[in-house]
């Protein structure tokens, strides 16, 4: 019997050596008498090399009602005005099928949209402002306005300079238009120009590709890898490719969209485990094994466990130690996401596994995207030379998709050698450990304002609990007026009483810049009720 | 307590005789009275023992003599038997090591009109760079300067902070262009119709299709979960027939065709087939059975019509009776990504139900500011014209003249098929075949590629072909070379 499935009655406990400041809370009485509220505590603390602080404070219950009572007031509202919309008593914004068709099926049900109508439209200035300026610690935004309460949008003509950009995930910070990464892409524009006009298996495959991938397998530890145009499309189109039907998906139940479509169109059973809940996913596999499919009861043909490296709307990194361990015995095989991960965690930047301490052929899949970290676009896949190549023939993107444009492969390129130090300067390292200091510089300092902040201690996204959707929306306009661009982020991306404002620190931030977000507390969002962090799951090591 | 039933038997067997004795002389009351008395005569043990006995029957009826479930449910040493007993079957199926797909022909420097393949200088049949503007020096001046403002990528998805000013530009210019109330871009062509299609058609919709539809609109059918209904390709009356099925179950169930929205989802002109969709037809049947169209205009965008608008213009359909015009950006444009056209009351609904929309981020600055040079390229230059003769010009330089070798397509297409008129009788064979032509032709110079499909994953699968692509700068000796190399190829090689 593997330890696991005693580890469940296991408390945190502490007794280690080398315990620091924060540490020294967790021996004292005040934190073990806290009954852990996080589903999360049963764990394997052996695995781990480092304590796995993360925390993710009780909704207060007094908010929670306030904020049911919010959503209520805003339905009623929302059926009152649909019905003046209706007879025309308040001016109808949204545009309408055109005469031709009046009689055809509706393309949308009314229920479908009454969300968007009546809650979205009201805020929706938070979304999509037009950025005309590099997407860097700062940011230029084009200012708009609504003479209809975001109806419609007017471009005033003004520009509002240097906004603080907490919202892009720019966390090496290498967004930029100057440096060796954009003089390197300049180059690349005029040797390749943009497009490419082919697929990788026709006539796409460019000597600049194949560079990208065998530098990509270098950085990741692993014998092979293939590049993608879209991060997104890497996670709908290879999942596919890799289980069909008689296969078991195992997916975490905050995966991002991109991870459901692929288990979607891959056919396969899915089965959904609770956030980084490891006694939940070793019920779903011991369950699987023992039962087979379901109906037939036939023994499944492979498992797939998909989960992502640090999850974007929780901040919450994966607790890979124990999932491979579970891994490895129930011989499923694993696909970790590191779209926020990779570049961003670890002492070299090369991810959770690096951040763990792992070995990267533990992982089967190692997929990632360049978006973030390394300020170009597009995805890939990592792992053995048996899986790359088989993905070359069989991945939908390889086969059916234009492959990346020159100039983004450069940049990864570029970027990813800086990181790797093998431009031949520290300028990698610098902007890594800036982006560890500032996040946990950042982090602290929003806790020591009293706000309730979400997941690990080490993640550079960082939500910041506000709880009632119209708090998204006066959070985000005071924020913009005092020059900092954040992100609210709402129902149905959350649950539906959590909503956040996030934060993306970034290594090109400075201290200045994250000295000037002062949160005041004039629309109460300072929910934190004891000093210092509650409700920690902490896995400490020996 | 066998004892006890023993030892109380006999009392039991005198009162059951009086019982007996009673029945036999019944009507007379006094045989109720004794029994009355025999009970109250008993002695307390006996008593007891009859009560112990009583209850004792009881239990053994109510109670069962094995348990079900203890047998059925395995134990835990079982159950980690059977995990140790599991084996699971490969990630990955082994290749065979002569997989066609294998090893990509590498490309050195950029596949514009000059492509050099594994080394070998060729002259490009095989891009899809219709309008040349892949190297187009406008264009690269246009991506570079927007590169130098807003570096590469853009860090966000388009609601967090990935709009840029660019983007709308090149939305609300792509909808001059196609003369439609809005546009809407993706940062990846493939996903552009694979999101929009499940933006509209949900679970319990109907969608007819085209048996020749792309893999990315098979992809969208896929992930809508509604019911698919393939139609014979290009057939309208096979089309109608099922639209006239629909039509009874509807008539049969109105409550039901009440929510049940309908799509036809056609290619304007077909990537796999190279031939161009009946609209005016479709647009017919759309009114008559009140049908909404979606439009797949990938090859034929920037190629079609007087100003490149693809389809609609070739045949002067009303852009409005198309609900949704959808293509990449990757072909005549010549950059990367795609885009969605038509009504605003359909085209807006994406941004917030488009998943490659909403959940990718956005599409590179410069790559969107290289497409906004195209279209101006485009706009200033229709010369559709002479691209339209020049592809009808390879076309019947190629139509019957190649011995072994059939043209699939419309003369006007400029993505053509080349297929074998007798197939060896196994795909693998025929797509050998093929692929030493192509070999005898990168050797002469001359870029051509087979289509590759997904054998396993594809509806319909097309057969096996060599893609001749038209561009507008090949010149005519070019074209004469390809087409003399080719037939040398297939009279070489096809005996």
């Amino acid at each position: 019997m593997l330890p696991f499935t005693k580890l469940s009655q296991l408390e945190p406990r502490a007794g280690v050596t080398n315990l620091s400041e924060t540490e020294s809370y967790f021996k004292s009485t005040e934190f073990l008498s806290l009954k852990p509220l996080n589903p999360n505590v049963p764990h394997n603390p052996s695995l781990y090399k480092k304590p796995f602080v993360e925390s993710f404070e009780e909704t207060p219950l007094m908010v929670a009602v306030l904020t049911y009572m919010g959503y209520g007031i805003l339905t009623i509202f929302g059926y009152l005005r649909d019905f003046l919309r209706q007879w025309n008593i308040e001016k109808r914004h949204i545009a309408r099928e055109r005469d031709e068709q009046k009689d055809f099926v509706p393309l949308y049900q009314d229920f479908e949209n009454f969300y968007n109508r009546n809650l979205y439209i009201r805020i929706r200035d938070n979304w999509n402002r037009p950025v005309c300026s590099v997407p860097g610690p700062k940011m230029d935004l084009i200012e708009r306005s609504t003479p209809n309460y975001n109806w419609t949008f007017e471009y005033t003509g003004r520009v509002l300079k240097d906004v603080l950009n907490l919202g892009s995930y720019n966390y090496l910070g290498f967004a930029e238009n100057k440096g060796p990464c954009a003089d390197a892409a300049i180059e690349a524009t005029q040797a390749y120009g943009v497009g490419v006009g082919s697929t990788r298996c026709e006539m796409g495959n460019l000597d600049i590709h194949e560079e990208l991938e065998q530098l990509v397998a270098r950085f990741l530890g692993v014998e092979s890898s293939m590049a993608f145009g879209m991060g997104f499309a890497t996670n709908s189109m290879n999942i596919p490719a890799l289980t069909g039907k008689g296969c078991l998906i195992l997916s975490d139940e905050l995966n991002h969209a991109s991870l459901v479509l692929g288990a979607r169109l891959s056919s396969s059973t899915i089965r959904v485990f609770k956030h980084n809940n490891m006694q939940s996913l070793e019920k779903l596999l011991r369950d699987a094994i023992v039962h087979g499919q379901p109906r037939t009861h036939r023994p499944w043909k492979k498992i797939l466990i998909v989960v992502e490296g640090i999850y974007s709307m929780e901040g919450s990194i994966v607790r890979l130690p124990e999932i491979i361990a579970l891994k490895k015995h129930y011989k499923a095989y694993l696909y970790l996401d590191e779209a926020h991960s990779i570049g961003a965690l670890g002492p070299n930047g090369k991810g959770v596994v690096d951040y763990f301490g792992l070995d990267p052929k533990d992982v089967d899949i190692m997929m990632g995207t360049f978006t973030k970290s390394f300020g170009a676009a597009g995805g890939y896949i990592g792992g053995k030379k048996e899986l790359i190549d088989y993905l070359r023939c069989h991945s939908h993107s390889a086969v059916y998709a234009t492959s990346m444009s020159p100039p983004v492969a450069q940049q990864i390129i570029t970027s990813m050698k800086i990181i790797m130090g093998e431009d031949g300067t520290t300028l990698g390292a610098d902007r890594l450990r800036q982006l560890h200091e500032n996040t946990t510089y950042f982090r602290r300092k929003l806790h020591d304002m009293g706000l309730i902040i979400y997941g690990n201690e080490d993640s550079p996204v960082i939500p910041m609990m506000l709880y009632m959707p119209a708090k998204i929306g006066a959070f985000g306009r005071q924020m913009l007026k005092k020059n900092i661009g954040i992100v609210g982020v709402g129902f149905p991306a959350t649950p539906i009483i959590e909503s956040r404002a996030r934060f993306c620190v970034s290594a090109a931030h400075t201290r200045e810049m994250l000295n000037t977000v002062n949160i005041s507390d004039s629309w109460q969002s300072k929910y934190v009720r004891r000093l210092k962090y509650i409700n920690e799951t902490l896995t400490y090591y020996k | 307590y066998t004892i006890i039933i023993y030892l109380s038997y006999p009392i039991y067997l005198s009162i059951m005789r009086g019982v007996l004795s009673s029945i036999m002389a019944s009507g007379q009351q006094w045989v109720l009275v004794e029994m009355v008395q025999a009970f109250y005569e008993a002695p307390a043990y006996h008593l007891i023992l009859e009560g112990i006995l009583i209850l004792w029957i009881i239990r053994l009826l109510f109670s069962k003599t094995y348990k079900l479930h203890e047998t059925y449910k395995l134990t835990e040493n079982e159950k980690e038997d059977l995990i140790e007993e599991w084996q699971p079957e490969p990630l990955v199926p082994t290749l065979s090591k002569d997989h066609p797909s294998l090893s990509y022909d590498i490309v050195t420097g950029s596949p514009s009109h000059k492509i050099i393949i594994n080394g070998k200088e060729c002259i490009n049949f095989a891009s899809f760079n219709f309008l040349g503007l892949l190297d187009n020096e406008r264009v690269k001046q246009k991506a570079l300067s927007s590169l130098k403002k807003y570096g590469v990528g853009t860090c966000g998805p388009r609601g967090f902070y990935g709009t840029f000013d660019v983007h709308l530009e090149l939305e609300s210019r792509l909808a001059n262009f196609m003369q439609t109330e809005e546009a809407i871009i993706y940062s990846y062509g493939f996903a552009t119709i694979a999101s929009a299609i499940p933006a509209y058609s949900k679970r319990g919709d109907i969608i007819f299709v085209d048996e020749a539809a792309c893999f990315s609109i098979q992809k969208g059918l896929q992930a809508s979960r509604s019911f698919i209904k393939y139609f014979k390709h290009n057939d309208m009356k096979d089309l109608e027939r099922l639209l006239k099925e629909q039509d009874l179950e509807d008539q049969k169930n109105p409550r039901k065709a009440r929510v049940t929205r309908k799509f036809i989802v056609v290619e304007g002109l077909f990537i796999n087939t190279a031939d161009i969709c009946p609209l005016p037809e479709l647009v017919k049947l759309k009114y008559k059975y009140k049908v909404r169209i979606f439009l797949e205009e990938s090859m034929s965008f920037g190629v079609l019509g007087e100003h490149g608008r693809g389809v609609t213009e070739h045949f002067g359909v009303n852009i409005d009776d198309i609900d949704l015009i959808s293509a990449n950006m990757e072909n005549a444009v010549a950059t990367v990504g795609g885009f969605c056209c038509g009504r605003s009351f359909v085209i807006d609904h994406q941004r917030l139900s488009g998943q490659g929309y909403c959940f990718s981020a956005s599409l590179p600055p410069m790559l969107a500011a290289a497409a906004i040079e195209a279209l101006n390229i485009m706009e200033e230059d229709p010369g559709n014209r002479s691209f339209f003769n020049d592809c009808l010009n390879v076309a019947l330089c190629l139509c019957d003249r190649i011995p072994g070798l059939r043209l699939e397509g419309e003369p006007f297409a400029p993505a053509l098929h080349l297929q074998l008129e007798k197939s060896s009788g196994s795909r693998e064979a025929d797509m050998k075949l093929l692929r030493s032509i192509i070999d005898y032709c990168l050797n002469r110079n001359v870029a051509l590629t087979l289509a590759r499909y997904l054998e396993k994953e594809e509806r319909f699968l097309p057969t096996p072909s060599i893609r001749v692509v038209v561009t507008v700068q090949q010149t005519e000796e070019e074209i004469q070379k390809a087409v003399s190399c080719i037939v040398e190829a297939a009279s070489v090689l096809l005996q």
